[in-house]
């Protein structure tokens, strides 16, 4: 399904953050946001979802200006992965990931709801946890959870908002892997904010890089992730290795300040 | 293989866990008519078991006989009491139950948006000037705590409109409240008399002594009217109270009216509860708690469930009180706090601490 934002605004209170963003998110695509800290990345997943609403600019799914659906019709389409979360009233993992079927049923679970949880929870590997409470898990094990609610909205877009941030090497690449896999089978599209280039590099097929709220490139993987590209954004001096076919990101320094 | 069998294993799991919640409610209505019936049969009155049970079946069934004393005893005094005691833990309890999960915040129930000061300070008024909102009679204290009460958590709303619906703003109104309303009931009883500080006084303990038909017929209109709503919610609470408002809006839920929904239907139910007895307030925090630990965080088992925890707690606590220090009786506000708190310490001492974190 087609995601289309046009010219977004936002800001909080006085504060802008978002400027005029204007962006297309092909169907079977991942598209990766990077950017430093506070350059506008969750604010823009934020909005794509209606969890805040844009001042100006308007976004489409497959044509629909999605501010006209219904919460809950648009909760059929977009999947959201939050970047932690921290319960004060815990659920079992399967209570947790049955949360992602509330827009597709009234107040009776079927059993296919049921069968849906089962599938996701042994997609992604949490058959073994399924009944222990959500924060007895370890970091990593929640963020899979976040991950296994999102997918059982069965939803056409998925948004992530740092979904490797509490991962290590295995799961980061297990995670990714589970995604990528389901955008391509399914023909679905997933964006993820990302802080790391070379996850996002090996994950992505189109790279937004962003900075203090505006879209300072757009395009795919290779052509954004360059040494020019990164110093500016970043301020880091960077190498790039090619290797592996994908850019490579390799830090060196922060450029000195005022060198510029 | 192996996939497979962690799978079966996982739905046997998933289906073991849910016959245990569906035994722990039939259990807990089980425990709660039979404490029900129990508690009628205890009374100064020495009536026996059976004359009870007779004097409850003959006015349901002409055929059975049973003796004119016991039949007053049990459908005037004893009844209205326990079942007056038996909706107001249920009611008490959910709306507690309902606070919380909205608000997402273990320490709050209706009373944390001062809905117990303030209806104290309306039956205050009552008490000292006989004046409110009725002409009089035993319904101006009822029907005054009942709108200040109300008005209370409207103002509650008020300010958190202007700020946004979010927790935090609710909870920080409602305790401003709650010490405005304190501070004014303090300053009638600073400048009442004896009489008047005793009525005062004696409204604030919390009691089913004042339980009639009326009340009890009153209430559960209220409680058959909003229950059906807050259950309807049970998704939405469970997505806000574990998730937060993000996710729970990232689901389709609007967070804001959920909120707004269901508190003011705890408030109402606390509020008609409360008009009646008195502040019963412990069992409306400690009820869901005690809940949630037992039948775990979903919604659609936790809110019948604590309103059955509700029930035996306040229920058992009126009954300690009136028996064991007969002829003298406890008020059941501060009975169910020597009941509860000993019961909640021994909870939070025993209970994996993920549940506080």
């Amino acid at each position: 399904m087609k995601l289309e934002i046009e010219g977004v605004q936002f800001s909080y209170k006085s504060t802008p953050v978002l400027n005029n963003i204007s962006l297309n998110v092909e169907e079977g695509t991942v598209l990766s946001l990077v950017g430093p800290n506070g350059s506008g990345k969750t604010t823009l997943l934020k909005c794509m979802n209606r969890i805040l609403n844009p001042k100006k600019g308007t976004i489409f799914l497959e044509g629909k200006d999605i501010s006209k659906l219904k919460a809950k019709e648009l909760a059929r389409f977009l999947g959201y992965v939050p970047q932690s979360a921290h319960d004060s009233f815990p659920l079992t993992v399967f209570d947790t990931v049955l949360l992602g079927r509330i827009p597709h049923l009234n107040f009776k679970i079927s059993d296919q709801d049921k069968e849906t949880v089962f599938a996701v929870l042994t997609l992604m590997g949490l058959e073994e946890i399924a009944f222990r409470t959500f924060n007895e898990l370890s970091g990593g094990e929640r963020q899979k959870v976040l991950v296994a609610r999102a997918l059982c909205q069965e939803p056409k877009v998925l948004l992530l908002d740092e979904p490797t941030s509490n991962l290590d090497l295995r799961y980061q690449l297990e995670v990714l892997s589970i995604i990528v896999n389901l955008v391509k089978d399914k023909g679905i599209s997933a964006v993820m904010a990302i802080h790391d280039l070379n996850l996002a590099s090996r994950f992505s097929d189109n790279i937004v890089m962003l900075k203090d709220g505006v879209i300072y490139a757009v395009g795919e993987v290779r052509e954004i992730l360059n040494s020019k590209n990164i110093r500016e954004v970043y301020g880091v001096d960077t190498t790039i290795n090619n290797d592996s076919g994908r850019p490579y990101v390799i830090p060196l320094a922060p450029v000195a300040k005022g060198s510029e | 293989m192996i996939q497979k069998l962690k799978a079966a294993e996982m739905r046997e799991t998933y289906s073991r866990a849910t016959a245990r919640k569906v035994t722990f409610i039939v259990t807990g209505v089980v425990v709660l008519v039979g404490i029900t019936l129990l508690a009628t049969s205890l009374g100064t009155a020495d009536l026996s078991v059976k004359s009870v049970f007779n004097a409850i079946l003959a006015k349901f069934l002409p055929f059975i006989e049973s003796e004119n004393l016991a039949e007053t005893v049990v459908w005037h005094l004893r009844l209205p009491r326990v079942i007056m005691g038996v909706i107001a833990g249920i009611g008490l309890a959910i709306s507690g139950t309902a606070m919380q999960g909205v608000l997402r915040n273990p320490l709050v129930s209706p009373f944390t948006l001062g809905i117990s000061s303030a209806a104290a300070f309306g039956a205050s008024i009552a008490i000292m000037f006989g004046v409110g909102f009725t002409a009089s009679g035993t319904y101006l204290i009822i029907l005054n705590a009942f709108i200040f009460g109300l008005a209370c958590t409207f103002l509650v709303y008020g300010i958190s409109w202007i700020r946004g619906v979010t927790p935090e703003t609710m909870i920080l109104a409602g305790i401003a409240l709650m010490y405005l309303f304190s501070a004014l009931t303090a300053t009638l009883q600073f400048i009442s008399n004896e009489q008047q500080l005793q009525a005062i006084v004696d409204w604030t303990f919390g009691s089913l002594t004042r339980a009639g038909w009326n009340g009890v017929f009153l209430v559960s209109i209220i409680l058959v009217i909003a229950l059906p709503f807050l259950i309807r919610y049970a998704w939405a609470m469970n997505a806000m109270a574990s998730g937060g408002d993000e996710v729970a809006k990232s689901l389709g839920i609007n967070t804001s009216l959920v909120r707004i929904v269901s508190s003011l239907l705890a408030v109402l139910i606390t509020a008609a509860i409360i008009s009646f007895t008195g502040v019963i307030g412990f069992v409306c925090l400690v009820g869901p708690h005690i809940a949630r630990l037992i039948i775990g965080g979903d919604h659609r088992f936790l809110i019948p469930y604590s309103g059955i925890v509700g029930g035996i707690l306040v229920v058992a606590a009126d009954t300690i009180g009136r028996t064991a220090f007969s002829p003298a009786i406890i008020p059941v506000g501060i009975v169910i706090s020597y009941l509860g708190v000993p019961l909640f310490i021994y909870l939070i001492l025993t209970r994996r601490k993920e549940y506080f974190q």
